[in-house]
């Protein structure tokens, strides 16, 4: 159903467009836009700046310039990880605007009239015009079916290879730019200008233009920024703290500004500064890999919240159609000529469910396979007025439908219900069936049982939820009976039965109440006011303008069980931000341990007995620091743009292997990378 | 180290009596702030409702919190400029039977600003500058009145995670008179009559003569007698030791003799400084419906108060190594002296003792001292600077610590509930852009103050003046003093000459900054927080009573603090202690 | 809202003054003295002529070899001056401190110099107080062969008035065992003035 997953992998091409990318970002413009970075910036300017003009404390070149150099570097890498995650989306943007060429359309004057048509260029459309796509013709842009039915391939933007029906009124009504007519025509209204289609704003999301911070990342941008404060105040004290040591203690020399702004940027959470937007651009890029598009990212991250979890029963808790399981003959009658009459009222029958009657009728009760040809008869199609259908034998009729309806067809003609069969039916109905009665004339022969079959895998899917801590929601049309019974079966917390959009509108609301965050799957233009008020709203490719329009998300695929994906993706997104904040200021503990020795050591040398890793000179423990801080950016680049694996287990176990990962592992990395920087650089005689 | 029994013992009964009350105590709490009837409500509901009579307050209306923290202010400003008044009209004032003169501009200013920020800096000798009057009608009252403000703004923080949908976060003239009639009021009156019996001074009568048994022969005269300054101590002691406050009667607080007699009178002060701010915790999880939160609180701020507390035992208990080195000194516990380093200890209390207060008064913002903290040890006196430095939330002020603790726990649940991949919420309530700006303030404004002040002092001739040590435990006095006003405790390295005009204003308006530019924040989380919807608990809630919580919770209050104020320790008592061992290795 | 907000808070701060600040402190005052009246106003001691010769709680300065010596007091401008008390606030490593405690110890072996053992360490080092009562059990033992020497009585006698002068841990656990050295010097006054019929 889901189409393979794209792993994007980084070409040649794209590292080396980045590494541009990373040398132009280097404006202050740029990036002032990020605090924390702006810190790493001004202190590289700085420490350059110091490398020409020997300063009282910074007198040795070498190390000043050493330091600038990697503080360039920590910039560099910053940059780069974001140039790195942008250029990924762009790569799959480059294969989504190949779709949009500029292409030749039929614009009508009217709708109505079918031949009377100017060729134009796609590009001067707008919003309202109306246009005819032929087959073969690809469509020009987003808009919305108003005459015509058409099948039409769609791989362009799904993926998907299988032709879709488009067609005017009712759910399948929109078709998106770019997308080809296999056969027949459509008359379609424009419902974009160009350059906001559908496509553009995808285009636009991957690229990383339009992307606007989400909630959580502003936030966490805040808390970074006031660590950073506090670690400046820490700093910049520093110094008239070392002025006034050096003259009470009257040894040693004060602590030079390159130390300070070395000890600052080491300090700073510039770990998960550095990566802070390449993870929102990676999440972003993981929901589209899953073909799901977001207008905004402050819903994917909703994503991740979600308490409740409304799915539709049909195709996402259940395969589309009922299937029958088995025929109940009436009091008096034989289960034989049930299973015959009812394979007859079906041969002629196409649904799932008149074929699935058939199917069972030669496979389990021995009905010799018949041919619609070689009967004399006429089918009677099932309509909305009857709500039976069956067919019209030269002496008699056989017919099959509701219950009531059967028997109230079977009363008109003169015969009498069954007591039996609708004792039969009600147990069906009771245990999460549906019961169709067969008659033939105006007796009633018996019952087929119809059932609703549970997708195979769903309940464990339901059961990951659970662990998750989201409550899921099945809605159907059914009767509260049989809702419950296939709630049972398929392992969900709750369900809404003989739902209705007010129905669902409702719940949604007073679930909101509640405080709970609720998402939703919908296409339907009559589910908009219930996507409109889900805090998280999914709507399938296939739905109508108007479902899209009310939803925040678009899933390409139109896989119903994609919802559970989306929640997985915004969890991991933030995750990944958590994980890296934690590492960043574990890193803290370490760095103190190699820099307030090195940078006291000439005003109070008994100092360098907390230089526990026994670092070379105070010069290398500095440098191996900074150097450290730099390279820690460009190692975790993968993880940025993977994000941390997510398991559906509970919150409890989820931060537990969190912290020890990030947390203390975050408290010991440091310790040995800075060491083995520390023996490179003595390696290397640079100390 | 080696801890003998009956210290270890003595340090277990101290936390064993005080988490037998902090349940009892914490519910009381709970019901009074909900305004639901107690057991005192018949005796003192009178006293309450004539309270709000005389000042015309409506006690049912509902306040947002900018109404809230507008009053707040409003009132403060008053008390600081009555106090202000006081002491510096004392002279002309009734209840002054030394005749003590009014006080200059900058010690007014600076002892208004400590008494109203509940941190009670003593920049004067209680003994020799305070008037009966200035003591009762000026210090003691604003005893009361700070620890019940700080109270009353935890209260409404605690109301903002029950209330839902909510614009109002209580009633902050309710709040505070309930907590001074209900709460401060009914313990302060017993404990001072306790202190009473157990010798600590409560008359109005003035100073005695005393005829010396062994008279003084000084080089010009001799002395045949003694002065022993007395006042109406006890009835101030026991609050100042409650509200967190700590502003001793006497010059050398609960050292004196006179303000801390026996074991059991230190026993019961050291008792009172941890007693409200441990049993808030409780009341917190009461007041939200689950006490396992307010547990996991109290569990952190022991987590991190103990083995400092040991650790400063052990430091002290050692002994000074430069006074080993001078010989024929005998520092060593044994059956007949606690030993240790007893420069600026009392013996009734011994090392123990001293170490117990001296950790829990700064844990607490409450800075009564029963030791000079100036003479501890390098490494001793490191735990209370850094208890300070930790922003007073270990226990902290009344009402102040705890609120403290809820900012750090928000941060906490911010980077652990983006660890398990959902907007963070803390009992129920999403923790967003604003409540990270406000409790990014709050963190701030406490840092802010402490090594900017210090930092000002150490360039400035009148800033260098102050420190009487010299070398690195200069520096520390320097530290020690903008880490005590900056965090609203109080205590000292009393060795800082801190009665000068420089003094008396930096530190002034470093105790003013940080009490309201904390407040006001928290306040504005709890209308914050008051006005949204709670998510209901799942299992994709992040726990936040669990060890894991506990150890995180820990960690951030740690690294936090640690990581801020590390460079300057280096080069306070860091460098102390290494440089005295090495000249011991040396010499 | 400035105008109501400050006429309430003026008047709360009226209030609660006159609560707080006088009927509370009055109260407390009115009971302590009739309850506890000895200790509500010093735990003042007198002498036979009801004249105060101090306080039992409030150290006084002995300098003479024949009295029990206090801890040392840094109090200004005398030590024990009750009027205004101090602690000395040097820091661990301040040399004045160790030259304070070398002429102190000095002193103590001035004063009887066959005693060899090491001085406890209470008796060079000042109190938090400059008024601390009392001093350790064994400053006292370290003191008692010199003062019963000087005194004219025997060693066990000066134990004797060490024991009856010990004040116990509170309960057995609080605190430390601790001997009040103005109430020992008294007695020893007493028995030293029975003995040889008053020296003084």
């Amino acid at each position: 159903m889901t189409k393979q997953k794209k792993e994007t992998i980084m070409g040649r091409r794209e590292v080396i467009a980045a590494i541009r990318h990373s040398f132009l970002r280097l404006s202050p413009g740029y990036q002032m836009r990020n605090p924390v970075m702006f810190v790493v910036y001004t202190g590289a300017i700085v420490t350059t700046v110091l490398c020409f003009y020997k300063v009282e404390g910074d007198k040795q070149t070498w190390f000043v310039a050493g330091v600038a150099l990697w503080l360039w570097f920590t910039c560099l890498f910053a940059n780069f990880a974001e140039a790195i995650a942008e250029g990924r989306g762009k790569a799959q943007a480059a294969s989504l605007r190949a779709a949009r060429r500029d292409i030749q359309a039929k614009q009508l004057k009217s709708p109505e009239k079918r031949d009377e048509y100017l060729h134009v260029s796609s590009a001067t459309l707008r919003k309202g015009h109306f246009v005819l796509v032929d087959s073969g013709d690809f469509i020009p842009g987003d808009g919305q079916v108003v005459a015509g039915i058409a099948s039409v391939d769609e791989s362009a933007i799904t993926g998907e290879s299988a032709p879709v029906i488009r067609e005017s009124g009712g759910d399948r009504d929109a078709v998106t730019g770019g997308t080809q007519i296999l056969s027949d025509w459509l008359v379609i209204k424009m419902t974009a200008d160009p350059g906001e289609s559908f496509l553009d704003k995808m285009i636009a999301l991957v690229e990383g233009a339009k992307r606007q911070k989400t909630p959580n990342e502003i936030a966490l941008a805040i808390l970074l920024a006031g660590m950073t404060i506090i670690f400046l105040l820490a700093c910049a004290t520093l110094l008239p703290y070392s002025l006034y040591a050096v003259q009470k203690s009257g040894a040693g020399s004060v602590v030079g500004v390159t130390v300070l702004v070395a000890l600052l940027v080491c300090l700073s959470p510039t770990t998960i500064g550095g990566l802070l937007s390449a993870i929102g651009i990676a999440g972003m890029d993981r929901l589209v890999q899953a073909n799901v598009v977001a207008k905004s990212g402050r819903a994917v991250e909703s994503a991740g919240d979600v308490n409740v979890l409304l799915l539709d029963k049909t195709g996402t808790i259940t395969h589309g159609n009922r299937q029958a399981v088995a025929f109940h003959a009436a009091e008096g009658g034989s289960i034989q000529h049930l299973a015959d009459a009812a394979e007859l009222s079906s041969l002629a029958d196409e649904t799932p469910e008149g074929k699935s009657i058939v199917h069972l009728a030669h496979e389990e009760y021995g009905v010799t396979p018949r041919d619609m040809s070689s009967i004399e008869g006429a089918f009677v199609p099932f309509s909305a007025e009857t709500r039976v259908s069956g067919i019209e034998l030269k002496d008699t009729k056989i017919l099959k439908g509701a219950v009531d309806a059967v028997e109230a067809l079977v009363t008109a003609a003169g015969g009498s219900p069954s007591p039996s069969a609708r004792q039969i039916a009600d147990r069906i109905a009771r245990e999460g069936g549906t019961p169709l009665l067969i008659a033939r004339g105006n007796r009633i022969l018996g019952v087929v049982q119809l059932k609703d079959i549970v997708k195979h895998g769903i309940k464990d899917r339901l059961a990951d939820l659970r662990r998750m801590g989201i409550k899921s929601v099945m809605v159907t049309g059914d009767n509260p009976l049989t809702a419950a019974a296939i709630a049972a079966e398929a392992g969900v917390d709750d369900y809404i039965a003989q739902a209705t959009p007010q129905t669902k509108l409702d719940y949604i609301k007073k679930m909101q109440t509640g405080g709970e965050l609720v998402a939703m799957v919908g296409d339907g233009t009559n589910d908009a006011p219930a996507l409109a008020q889900a805090d998280v709203a999914v709507v399938m490719n296939s739905g109508t303008q108007a479902a899209k329009e009310a939803g925040n998300m678009v899933d390409l695929d139109s896989d119903p069980t994609k919802l559970i994906e989306i929640v997985e993706i915004g969890k991991q997104l933030l995750m990944t931000r958590g994980a890296l904040t934690t590492f960043s200021i574990a890193n803290d503990v370490a760095k103190y341990f190699a820099i307030i020795p090195a940078a006291f050591a000439s005003t109070y040398p008994a100092l360098l007995t907390l230089n526990i890793m026994h670092l070379a000179t105070p010069q290398s423990a500095i440098l191996s620091a900074v150097i450290f801080n730099a390279l820690v950016i460009v190692f975790l680049i993968p993880l940025a743009l993977k994000g941390v694996s997510y398991k559906p287990v509970g919150a409890s176990r989820l931060l537990q292997r969190n912290v020890l990962f990030y947390g203390i592992g975050g408290v010991i990395v440091p310790f040995i990378g800075i060491k083995a920087v520390d023996l490179i650089l003595v390696a290397m005689g640079v100390t | 180290m080696n801890m003998s029994f009956n210290d270890a013992l003595q340090i277990f009964l101290y936390f064993l009596v005080l988490f037998v009350c902090v349940k009892p105590l914490g519910i009381f709490m709970s019901r009074v702030y909900q305004g639901e009837r107690t057991f005192l409500s018949g005796a003192l509901g009178w006293l309450e409702k004539g309270i709000y009579k005389i000042s015309g307050v409506n006690p049912e209306e509902e306040m947002t919190w900018k109404a809230y923290a507008w009053h707040v202010t409003i009132f403060s400003t008053v008390c600081f400029a009555a106090l202000y008044a006081i002491l510096r009209l004392q002279a002309g004032l009734p209840f002054n039977p030394e005749k003590m003169a009014g006080l200059s501009p900058d010690l007014a200013f600076n002892t208004a600003a400590s008494f109203t920020t509940n941190t009670n800096w003593q920049a004067y000798g209680g003994e020799t500058t305070m008037s009966y009057l200035t003591q009762m009608a000026g210090l003691g009252v604003q005893n009361f009145i700070s620890a019940a403000v700080g109270m009353a703004v935890m209260a409404s923080f605690i109301r903002s995670f029950v209330r839902k949908n909510s614009g109002t976060i209580g009633n902050f003239w309710a709040d505070m008179v309930r907590g001074l009639v209900y709460i401060l009021l009914p313990l302060s009156f017993v404990l001072a009559l306790v202190l009473v019996g157990q010798g600590v001074v409560q008359t109005f009568g003035s100073s005695v003569e005393a005829h010396l048994l062994d008279p003084l022969k000084t080089s010009a005269h001799v002395v045949n007698t003694q002065t022993i300054a007395v006042g109406p101590a006890a009835s101030q002691v026991s609050i100042k030791q409650l509200g967190t406050n700590g502003g001793g009667f006497f010059n050398v607080n609960s050292a004196h003799p006179l303000e801390n007699p026996t074991a059991l009178s230190n026993f019961l002060e050291m008792l009172a400084i941890l007693l409200i701010p441990a049993a808030c915790c409780y009341a917190f999880g009461h007041m939200v419906g689950d006490t396992r939160q307010g547990w996991a609180i109290l569990a952190v701020m022991t987590i991190i108060c103990l083995p400092l507390l040991i650790f400063c035992y052990g430091q002290e208990q050692g002994g000074n190594p430069r006074l080993a080195a001078l010989g024929h000194i005998e520092q060593r516990q044994g059956i007949y002296q606690s030993g240790g380093n007893m420069e600026g200890k009392e013996d009734r209390f011994g090392v123990v003792n001293s170490a117990i207060w001296a950790t829990t008064t700064t844990a607490a913002s409450n800075g009564s001292v029963n030791s000079m903290h100036d003479s501890y040890t390098s490494l001793g006196g490191l735990v209370p600077m850094l208890m300070m430095q930790f922003s007073e939330i270990i226990y902290g002020g009344v009402g102040c610590g705890l609120y403290g603790m809820l900012v750090y726990a928000l941060i906490t649940v911010f980077i652990a509930g983006l660890m398990v991949g959902r907007t963070p919420e803390y009992l129920g309530k999403k923790i967003q852009a604003y409540e990270i700006k406000m409790s990014s303030v709050v963190l701030l404004v406490p840092l802010f103050c402490t090594l900017l002040g210090a930092a000002v002092a150490v360039l400035t001739s009148a800033g260098q003046a102050g420190p009487f040590n010299t070398g690195a435990h200069g520096f520390s006095e320097i530290l020690y003093g903008f880490s005590s006003a900056g965090n609203n405790n109080g205590s000292a390295f009393a060795g800082l000459g801190a009665d000068t005009p420089f003094y008396n204003e930096v530190l002034g308006i470093s105790m003013l900054l940080s009490r309201f530019w904390c407040m006001l924040p928290v306040l504005a989380i709890a209308g914050s927080l008051s006005a949204k919807n709670a998510v209901p608990p799942s299992a994709g809630t992040l726990p936040t009573h669990t060890p894991l919580f506990i150890f995180l919770l820990t960690g951030v209050v740690l690294m936090v603090g640690v990581l801020t104020y590390v460079p300057a320790l280096a080069l306070g008592p860091l460098a102390d202690y290494f440089q005295t061992l090495h000249s011991i290795h040396q010499g | 809202m400035t105008m109501s907000s400050l006429r309430i808070s003026i008047l709360m701060w009226l209030s609660l003054t006159v609560i707080f600040g006088g009927l509370y402190p009055a109260l407390v005052t009115g009971i302590s003295k009739a309850i506890f009246p000895a200790q509500a106003t010093g735990s003042l001691i007198r002498d036979e002529a009801v004249r105060v010769v101090g306080s039992r709680l409030v150290g006084q300065e002995f300098s003479d070899p024949d009295y029990f010596w206090g801890r040392l007091s840094a109090t200004v401008p005398m030590p024990y001056n009750a009027a205004s008390s101090s602690g000395s606030n040097y820091g661990p490593n301040n040399d004045d401190l160790m030259k304070t405690v070398q002429a102190r110890v000095k002193a103590l072996h001035d004063a009887d110099p066959g005693n060899e053992s090491d001085v406890p360490v209470d008796l060079v080092t000042a109190s938090a107080s400059g008024l601390d009562p009392d001093i350790s059990i064994a400053a006292a033992r370290y003191q008692a062969a010199r003062v019963a020497r000087l005194r004219g009585l025997t060693e066990k006698d000066i134990d004797d008035l060490i024991t009856k002068n010990t004040q116990p841990r509170a309960f057995g656990v609080l605190g430390e065992p601790v001997v009040n050295v103005l109430m020992l010097n008294l007695d020893i006054h007493r028995k030293a003035a029975h003995a040889t019929g008053g020296k003084r």
